[in-house]
């Protein structure tokens, strides 16, 4: 019989398979876990101010700031939970925490407004809190230009200028529809780097390693025969992943199955390959485990998944660019929500291609290279 | 006797440090080598530079006349290992092993499944088939592992410390299969700690700081004359506190080594000053029925491996 490059691929993966039919806790931690992430993450990173507690300190009493309350109320951003009975007592409801806005409404306003002169309502806000203290402010903003055009002009009378704003891909400013399908990238790159350098790692520790580097599997071979089962699972897990965001999350797919399915395939195989980069290098489970976390990092916080790439410094823009979740991520997201096509998403698809390329190429090597 | 493995000023070094240092040796077919030495001296290096697993620095190494440098791929599939750890997939079945090293070296299904129930027969391992590997106890998994070692027929078996942690009757079990394949012209080469085993071997070789520091047939190597020293002999002192006197024998300036079996003490004593034991053992109130002692292997490599050590810090 010959010996080829890939001697051993068929037994290994099937063997493989049969590994992964009994470890039922590699299995959950495959297919659970994300899952558990997706709903938690899903439903609770809502970036959207919405219901604000606020407190108000009404020194005026009169029809005109009752009024400007009820316009407030009105707004979805705030909830006007509590009336305070002085400026001390406003703050306080600050310092403990039960409000994060606060309108505080001057005694003369009324007779300011009669007068026609301009009267001042100061909005508090706790800044801890950028993206309330952002929303908030621009939201009084707005209700302070609503009600003195609406004195300006009178009742009746319409504004000569409207903005009316129609947000395209995600209309209901849903943080599921922005987080979700950046998700589905963190989830498939944990699951297929922890599993497959785990995979050869438990075998280095077990010294069935060694025992296969005497049989005539030739690296290649114990490295593809090892990646298939793995690659499938990936597979298996997107799609789930994809269900529940579809059904769960009532998040469409605006674009092709077809092409998100092809196009994730370099993005599984670049990270195959540091997993098989980590698994030469790692000699214990433990080790392994924590050279995967140091990659999941910079994924998580760099690719875009939470923070906008173009807000970063151009340093951490520049390493945005080495991720290659950055582009997994840009890829599903224009998929999913813009129903984008080859025709947008190929300079990402490229760069995945030849970091899958470059990966693989690299991860083989090693793998040749230390297979004793 | 055609040699099957051999070795020829084998050297491997890592970095500075020289692993295995210039060892030669040779194996004929259907011998069983012992290859003996304290744990760090080589013996592992050795055997998986001649599997092609770690380079060789310089010399020669070849199995079946394959050179080990050039022909590993061939090698390969005359070869079988089995290590210490087994290399038992511990969730797969006895089974599902058996078959996952089969397909490996390449084996067509009725080859497989006729080698198969050649060897379950020959390890006995029939009632077991279904049952996974961890479940099975340290004499059984050997017996399992020694099947996967065998699954292909190899002509030349290295077996690293197969024994060790394993019960006494699990290893002369083990050893009679051996034998019985010896018998049938596999070449077994064994590393092991267990001096009892190291006197099944036909042959055996003695590894010290990386050099082979003595080889031959176990007559040979009890005939040496580093381990039997002109003017010296050996004996065996039987006495009741055996411990408690170890200390006074070794005081004595005529006694060269001494070492406890039971309830007796073994040493090597200038055979002018024999007639003077029994009476300064008496002085320490100590009294012993003197007999000459066979030397064991155990003696010999104590004696090579102390030369050795007071050599090097001279």
């Amino acid at each position: 019989m010959k010996d080829n490059l890939f001697a051993g691929l068929t037994p290994v993966s099937r063997k493989e398979f049969v590994h992964l039919s009994r470890d039922r806790a590699t299995v959950f931690f495959a297919l659970a876990i994300p899952v558990l992430q997706l709903i938690l993450f899903g439903f609770a990173i809502d970036t959207n101010v919405r219901q604000v507690p606020t407190a108000v300190l009404d020194s005026s009493r009169t029809q005109e700031s009752r009024r400007l309350i009820e316009s407030f109320a009105n707004s979805d951003v705030f909830d006007i939970r509590y009336a305070a009975a002085s400026e001390e007592d406003l703050y306080e409801h600050f310092r403990a925490g039960k409000v994060k806005a606060g309108i505080r409404i001057p005694p003369d306003y009324a007779r300011l407004i009669q007068e026609g002169r301009q009267a001042t309502v100061q909005l508090l806000a706790d800044g801890s809190d950028s993206t309330i203290t952002s929303q908030t402010v621009a939201t009084a903003g707005g209700i302070a230009l609503q009600e003195s055009l609406r004195r300006l002009l009178g009742a009746q009378a319409r504004p000569p200028v409207e903005v009316r704003p129609a947000v395209l891909y995600n209309p209901g400013l849903r943080s599921p529809n922005f987080f979700v399908p950046g998700l589905v990238a963190i989830m498939m790159q944990l699951m297929v780097i922890m599993l497959t350098a785990f995979s050869i790692v438990r075998e280095r520790e077990r010294g069935t390693l060694d025992q296969m580097w005497l049989t005539p599997v030739a690296p290649l071979g114990l490295m593809v025969g090892k990646i298939i089962p793995y690659g499938v699972l990936a597979y298996f897990e997107l799609s789930v992943v994809l269900a529940i965001m579809r059904y769960v999350f009532q998040v469409p797919v605006h674009g092709s199955l077809a092409l998100l399915y092809l196009l994730s395939l370099p993005f599984v195989l670049t990270v195959m390959g540091v997993a098989l980069l980590i698994s030469t290098r790692a000699q214990t489970q433990a080790e392994a485990f924590q050279m995967a976390m140091g990659t999941l990092l910079p994924s998580v916080f760099l690719s875009g998944y939470i923070f906008l790439i173009e807000n970063m410094p151009a340093g951490f823009q520049a390493i945005s660019w080495f991720i290659p979740a950055t582009y997994y991520i840009a890829i599903v997201r224009g998929i999913v929500l813009r129903g984008a096509g080859l025709a947008e998403l190929w300079p990402q698809a490229c760069a995945l291609v030849l970091m899958g390329c470059l990966s693989v190429l690299l991860a083989s090597r090693a793998f040749v290279r230390t297979r004793g | 006797m055609e040699p099957v493995i051999t070795a020829d000023r084998l050297t491997i070094r890592f970095g500075a440090f020289t692993a295995v240092g210039e060892v030669s040796l040779s194996v004929g077919r259907g011998e069983i080598f012992g290859f003996l030495g304290p744990n760090g001296s080589g013996k592992t290096t050795f055997i998986k530079a001649l599997c092609g697993l770690i380079p060789i620095h310089s010399g020669q190494g070849s199995i079946l006349g394959l050179d080990v440098r050039t022909r590993v791929r061939e090698i390969k599939h005359h070869i079988g290992y089995m290590s210490q750890k087994f290399g038992l997939y511990e969730d797969l079945t006895v089974q599902e092993n058996l078959d996952f090293y089969g397909s490996v070296y390449g084996l067509t299904s009725a080859a497989l499944a006729a080698r198969k129930r050649e060897l379950i027969e020959f390890t006995s391992l029939g009632p077991y088939l279904n049952r996974h590997a961890q479940r099975l106890s340290g004499g059984w998994k050997q017996r399992l592992a020694l099947a996967c070692a065998l699954i292909h027929s190899p002509e030349v078996v290295f077996l690293d410390e197969p024994t060790a942690g394993i019960d006494p009757v699990a290893r002369r079990a083990l050893w009679d299969l051996l034998f019985t394949l010896s018998g049938q012209g596999v070449t077994f080469f064994v590393t092991t700690h267990y001096m009892d085993e190291a006197e099944r071997c036909s042959r055996a070789g003695y590894i010290y700081l990386s050099r082979l520091i003595a080889i031959g047939s176990i007559d040979e190597l009890r005939r040496m004359p580093e381990a039997n020293p002109p003017g010296a002999t050996r004996l065996e002192l039987r006495m009741e506190h055996s411990s408690a006197a170890l200390a006074i024998v070794r005081r004595l300036p005529y006694i060269h080594e001494s070492t406890i079996f039971g309830r007796s003490v073994h040493v090597l004593i200038e055979e002018a000053s024999i007639p003077r034991l029994a009476g300064d053992l008496a002085a320490s109130g100590i009294t012993a029925a003197i007999q000459p002692a066979e030397v064991s292997l155990e003696d010999i490599f104590v004696t090579l491996t102390n030369r050795i050590a007071s050599e090097a810090s001279k």
